[in-house]
């Protein structure tokens, strides 16, 4: 197989797009891909300052890599949920990339802050493990992003990610959220600008970025994560996709250009206030972060007291 | 030839010269879930690997 663009022998296919790139060319063929979506989508312009999320894996140092390699001003969020030694590892990869680049990486441990890791927090809540860690991520990537003055958090979500949580939102009817589900979530009342400038790359391409270009990453999965169901509906499409090309892509890609548009009708957007005790945004009177340490029995302004210090220190 | 899977650390072998694809088939794993390496490069699908070449399986998939 040869390369499109330069005819030499090719190393990495892209079948739903006909085509094989060397390695030079793979590389400036991904990169092409993400600054379409960034135009596209409007997600930020070269003024803005980016906070990439970045887990120490494949996806998050792609995006990273991607968003420097284009010119895009971006410093790196790493939070340390204290998952065994999977944190520790992936801390590493993440801190070592952000170290080869010359690049900051706010590191933010539940550990340090709480004395308790991610699996303590889980077990005193109601919630499966997934769900109370993904509160944890989220208030920690809007709250940095607001005091820290990033106009946009921008997270390795990619293709798959995308179209395994559609699937999961059409066999649920999930209607609330298919009206929502977007590569670009702009700022509102005190939530930060959210995108995810992966999202026309399949976890495949993000992977063979991270070889082509000789970044580490952690290879083994969270521990926390087997038997999600978003595993299930990725197998799914995969097998889909082998045997009919560009499957992910037309479902995803053309249920926002063609699907979306009939579960925003009537969707009304709900009002935001100030969290009670933190300040941040919710429909609540209490945002469920600080609901959620609460019956754990911590302090959650000790989040925001460390991340003013962490952010001041930089 | 000589299979290794990465994250299961598993050594596989396979009778005979195939494409990467074949080999793919024959172990069950969908092409689309994995990046193949052989001596430390990414190969396409469509690459022969003769019966004494050695060649890594990345899977590729994560989630949660």
């Amino acid at each position: 197989m040869r390369c499109l663009k330069c005819g030499q022998r090719a190393c990495f296919e892209i079948r739903r797009h006909r085509a094989a790139f060397c390695q030079e060319h793979l590389i400036e063929h991904l990169r092409s891909q993400v600054e379409k979506a960034i135009k596209k989508f409007k997600m930020f312009s070269p003024k803005d300052r980016i906070l990439a999320a970045v887990s120490g894996g494949k996806d998050s140092l792609a995006l990273w890599d991607i968003l420097l390699g284009l010119g895009y001003c971006t410093e790196g969020l790493y939070i340390h949920l204290g998952i065994t030694s999977y944190s520790d590892k992936s801390h590493e990869m993440a801190e070592k990339f952000a170290f080869s680049r010359g690049v900051p990486l706010y590191t933010v441990s539940l550990k340090e802050i709480f004395g308790e890791g991610m699996e303590y927090i889980a077990r005193k809540t109601s919630k499966s493990f997934c769900s109370a860690c993904g509160l944890i991520k989220r208030y920690v990537m809007n709250i940095t992003a607001k005091l820290g003055g990033f106009d946009a958090v921008a997270t390795g979500h990619n293709l798959d990610d995308e179209a395994a949580a559609l699937l999961g939102n059409v066999l649920h009817w999930q209607t609330g959220y298919l009206a929502r589900q977007a590569p670009n979530m702009p700022e509102r009342g005190g939530l930060a600008r959210k995108v995810k400038p992966l999202c026309r790359l399949t976890e495949r391409e993000t992977a063979a970025y991270c070889v082509v270009k000789g970044i580490d990453y952690i290879l083994d999965e969270c521990p926390m994560s087997q038997g999600a169901s978003s595993l299930r509906y990725k197998e799914t499409l995969n097998l889909l996709e082998s045997s009919s090309y560009g499957t992910k892509d037309q479902f995803y890609l053309g249920f926002l250009e063609r699907g979306q548009r009939y579960f925003k009708q009537g969707e009304e957007e709900v009002e935001l206030r100030d969290c009670i005790k933190c300040g941040q945004p919710t429909t609540a009177e209490m945002c469920s972060f600080c609901r959620q340490m609460e019956r754990v029995g911590f302090d959650s302004l000790a989040l925001k007291k460390a991340l003013k210090e962490l952010l001041s220190a930089d | 030839m000589k299979v290794i899977i990465h994250r299961d650390s598993a050594v596989k072998e396979i009778k005979g010269s195939h494409t990467v694809e074949k080999a793919l088939r024959i172990l069950n794993i969908i092409p689309e879930t994995v990046l193949v390496v052989k001596d430390g490069r990414l190969v396409t699908l469509d690459t022969k690997i003769e019966e004494d070449e050695e060649i890594e399986v990345i899977p590729v998939v994560s989630g949660g």
